[in-house]
């Protein structure tokens, strides 16, 4: 029988997977894909635990539902950022892009 | 219909709104704005009003306005029979006291302004009628003495009137602070200051035991300490003995003002707040409460009345037959006549709204105030007569003018439940109808002892002169010409107004209502008297001839006197010897209040500056020697231990940063790869706990 | 096995995977294709869940608009490929660390921590049960989610503007 915890095992591993990507990715687009994929995991959490958990208000589809819309948000503004960025630095490259050191 | 009731206050105080930004510019079309928004209040009340006769129920709209823990205060308003025909009552007169200002303050330089102030005053009353609770009452009760305040001293140039407008500002004020503390004791005991709940809530506490709050050595039920505390506002507010002083002084204010606020509405306002709370006041231990309302009315109506007869300007006389007539109103509220009271609230707006416009009239035709230099106006100014008579035959108390069924049934109940405030009553319903006679006599009748030149009023400021007036509207001295009747502008009200003062009384006529009894005593009733098994005494044809009797007398005396000057006024000032000055300086109240108060506080200034010179000076400039004394020491600590220690701050700060510089890449994965690391130690950290 | 535990391995299967190519694929074009079977995988499991409202947001949004959003930026950046360019930056151990252990730690609380037995049935149709929740309770974060959209569709045209 399929438990909540075999789902949470599969979302705790995209994440492990996503936030692999962020941290060793040099392209920014694709440490955005990172980032969806922790989105992902942190949703088939939400999801997961209301059939399992509480299932009566249907709460975990709700939040499940905001964080698509802001990860579409996300991602609008977080390509939108890595056009301009190359538009002026010529490069996608995140680790070329250090303006932020002191 | 009820639930727009919450419009009624807001036309007004739009046209406030309006003329306070854009009066100036409005200049003489001003009024339209005002007036405008009057009709439309006065419709809407009316239609609200008249639902509520129809039989519509009670309407109670509320909102959660301030929530503290489970302590919610609520902000609305309600529309009852007593709410309902009061604002029926102040839209109607207030409507046309706003067309006589028209004619009344034309020309005057602050047109606009005068407009402004009377529509905010107008929706503070309102707001304050239709509240569902204490606290918005309170509200609304302090616009309408803000705008009392500001309408009295409108002739901010005139001295008097600046006095006048503090002693009625900080008069009050004695009052309504009382009231305040006693708005907290409400919300103290209740939690709430909603005027239902807490009614209710007082309703169920009366049949407990009542409890008691220890004032020193006695001990004092806390709803009686309750009630009178919220009856010093009505005190202050209404002009109820000892406070009452400050009520003739406002009639420095235009008269449409006297009229308006200091006789038909924001006096009114007390009595209605005693009305509106009379479950606070009923369910007393032996309604002891309502006792002192009927003793602190029946003191007032008595003093105010015999007051009036020594005096000679035209309204200060109807100034203290003002307070003579809301010191009946509380006598009837507190003799457990709920409605006679309330009764005599209504028919009285229309009365002495009347003979104050009608005393603006003469006072606009002769220009003086003084009653003594009047004389023979009614064959120059017949309307002004007429409308005059009316209002007062209702006030004197003649069948069967309003004043007469109102005042019946306030003796009425007197007569049957307090003897004592009874007889006290009917000898002032006698000097009421003695020095409202005295006032016609010498005002109307006799020959015109007008001055012949007069002087220039001392006090006119230049830009009304440059407005074209020699005196302030309805204050100068003026002659040269025979007094004329004013502009229709100003008469017609009149005329509206002496049609209600004379059939404003007849809902009171027996008959009118269900059950034999009166129309006013079906609409407007106090619920608790039911419970209480007390029933309103029936109508009495003896008292009704005796009241009628009292009135008669009265006029019949002055006229014997000032009319056909059989018997010389000076005679009877004679006899009566120093009873006449003793009247004649209010009894010299405010001469008291002067030097307890004034002087006092004067002298307490005084002793203060003393002690401020020679104590807190010295005090002061020994502080400051030690404070420079302490600084010098200071300074060297300072340079040598502060800045040491800022110093060592600064440069280990230095340091430490050229150590830490490398740490910070600027690139972000670095940094997310410690956050991750740091939720990896978080997790650890916290099975480790588990 | 029934075919409900064994439609979730497949899908569990398919989510990784392609997990695994997104993160793991030298060209950037074949890690943004490989995010659809990972999402695709996702929005099954969801069909498992009972969830039906969220598989179809999750098909619209994630595999329908923003896959292609990512691809298009691709596109527009870095050339097709990208092949000729060191994908991968320094701190590959350490990352491989640190994920790992996150993964081994967040499975071992997995493991400790009893769930107890399952609790009630769902609501019968949750679309509407979903509709009711977001529009009556959760109207705030409904509303507030609406803003933030327009926030950022209006954030999005002004930072990817060309300047003239």
């Amino acid at each position: 029988m399929i438990g909540l915890s075999h789902y949470l095992v599969v979302s705790t591993l995209l994440f492990a997977l996503g936030l692999y990507g962020v941290l060793t990715r040099r392209n920014a687009v694709a440490i955005l894909m990172g980032i969806e994929l922790m989105l992902n995991a942190a949703n088939v959490n939400f999801v997961a635990f209301t059939k399992f958990v509480d299932p009566t208000f249907v709460r975990g589809h709700v939040a499940a539902l905001v964080v698509i819309t802001l990860a579409a948000c996300e991602a609008v503004v977080g390509l939108a950022l890595v056009i301009n960025a190359y538009r002026h630095l010529e490069t996608v490259n995140v680790d070329q892009v250090d303006l932020m050191k002191g | 219909m009820a639930r727009l009731a919450w419009l009624i206050p807001l036309f007004p105080l739009v046209s406030y709104g309006v003329l306070a930004f854009r009066g100036r510019q409005l200049g003489e079309r001003a009024p339209y704005v005002a007036i405008g928004a009057m009709a439309l209040s006065f419709l809407l009340a009316w239609a609200v009003f008249l639902e509520q006769v129809g039989g519509a129920s009670p309407f109670v709209w509320r909102a959660a306005w301030a929530v503290g823990g489970d302590r919610v205060i609520t902000v609305g308003y309600t529309v009852d029979p007593l709410s309902s025909i009061t604002v029926a009552m102040i839209t109607l007169v207030g409507g046309l006291i706003f067309v006589y200002s028209v004619g009344y303050m034309r020309g005057d330089p602050y047109y606009g302004r005068f407009f402004a102030f009377l529509s905010l005053f107008c929706a503070g009353m309102l707001t304050m009628v239709l509240a569902n609770s204490f606290l918005l009452m309170l509200i609304g009760w302090e616009v309408i003495g803000l705008c009392s305040y500001l309408l009295i001293g409108f002739y901010f140039r005139r001295q008097a009137a600046n006095m006048a407008q503090m002693k009625a500002f900080l008069t009050t004020r004695v009052g309504d602070t009382l009231m305040l503390v006693g708005i907290m004791a409400v919300f103290w005991q209740f939690g709430t200051v909603d005027y239902h709940t807490v009614f209710e809530a007082v309703r169920e506490r009366a049949r407990e035991a009542s409890a008691v709050v220890r004032l020193g050595a006695w001990e004092v039920p806390w709803a009686t300490l309750t009630a009178l505390l919220i009856f010093g506002g009505p005190i202050g507010k209404s002009g109820q003995f000892p406070l009452h002083v400050w009520l003739p002084d406002a009639m420095e204010g235009p008269t449409p003002v006297s009229a308006l606020i200091h006789a038909a509405t924001m006096v009114a306002a007390g009595v209605y707040l005693v009305g509106r709370a009379y479950p606070l006041f009923f369910f007393t231990p032996h309604h002891e409460a309502l006792a002192a309302v009927a003793w602190v009315g029946t003191l007032t109506a008595l003093v105010a009345a015999l007051i009036a007869v020594a005096q000679d300007d035209i309204k200060r006389i109807l100034a203290y037959s003002t307070i003579s007539q809301l010191g009946f109103m509380m006598a009837g509220l507190g003799v457990l006549g709920y409605t006679a009271g309330l009764f005599h609230l209504l028919t009285h707006a229309f009365f002495k709204a009347l003979l104050f416009l009608a005393a603006g009239s003469v006072i606009h035709a002769v220009h003086t105030n003084n009653i003594k230099e009047m004389g023979g106006l009614w064959r120059s100014m017949p309307v002004t007569f007429w409308t005059f008579l009316a209002g007062f035959l209702a006030l004197a108390g003649v069948f069967p003018f309003s004043g007469f069924w109102s005042k019946d049934e306030i003796l009425l109940e007197a007569y049957h439940h307090n003897p004592a405030v009874y007889t006290l009553l009917t000898a002032a319903a006698f000097l009421t109808a003695l020095y409202m006679s005295r006032l016609v006599a010498y005002a109307f009748f006799g020959r015109y002892r007008g001055p012949q030149h007069p002087e220039p009023d001392p006090w006119l400021p230049e830009d009304y002169a440059r407005a074209g007036l020699h005196h302030f509207p309805g204050h100068g001295h003026h002659g040269g010409h025979e007094p004329h009747e004013s502009p229709p502008v100003m008469t017609v009200p009149l005329v509206v107004l002496a049609a209600f003062a004379l059939a404003a009384g007849f809902v009171g006529i027996p008959g009118t209502g269900p059950e034999g009894g009166s129309w006013i005593h079906h609409f407007l009733k106090f619920e608790g008297f039911k419970e209480a098994g007390i029933h309103a005494p029936s109508f009495s044809w003896l008292l009704a001839l005796r009241s009628l009797g009292v009135a008669v007398a009265g006029i019949a005396v002055a006229w014997v006197v000032y009319g056909l000057r059989w018997v010389a006024s000076e005679q009877i000032r004679a006899w009566v010897g120093p009873l006449y000055p003793f009247l004649r300086n209010r009894m010299y109240i405010d001469a008291a209040y002067a030097w307890v108060f004034v002087r006092g506080g004067l002298g307490l200034a005084a002793a203060l500056r003393w002690v401020d010179v020679h104590v807190v000076d010295g005090l002061v400039n020994l502080v400051g020697w030690v404070t420079v004394l302490v600084s010098r020491l200071h300074r060297l600590f300072d340079t040598y231990v502060v800045d040491g220690l800022v110093n060592l701050v600064g440069w280990s700060t230095r340091g430490l940063g050229l150590v830490l510089r490398p740490l910070q890449t600027g690139r972000a994965y670095n940094y997310i790869l410690v956050a991750a690391a740091g939720v990896a130690v978080l997790v650890v950290v916290s099975l480790w706990r588990l | 096995m029934n075919a409900e535990a064994l439609a979730f391995y497949a899908l569990a299967a398919m989510v990784l995977v392609g997990g695994v190519l997104v993160v793991q694929s030298r060209n950037l074009v074949h890690a943004a294709v490989s995010l659809v079977p990972t999402l695709l995988g996702v929005a099954g499991l969801y069909v498992l869940l009972h969830a039906e409202f969220v598989t179809a947001i999750q098909i619209l949004i994630y595999v329908g608009a923003i896959t292609v959003l990512i691809l298009f930026v691709i596109l527009l950046t870095e050339g097709a490929t990208g092949l000729r360019v060191r994908q991968r930056n320094e701190q590959v151990p350490l990352a491989l660390l640190v994920c790992g252990g996150l993964a081994v730690l967040l499975l071992g609380v997995l493991g400790r921590v009893p769930w107890g037995p399952p609790a009630g049935p769902m609501p019968p149709y949750n679309p509407g049960a979903v509709g009711r929740s977001l529009l009556m309770p959760y109207v705030l974060a409904f509303e507030v989610a609406s803003l933030v959209i327009l926030a950022s569709l209006v954030g999005a045209i002004v930072i990817a503007r060309r300047e003239k």
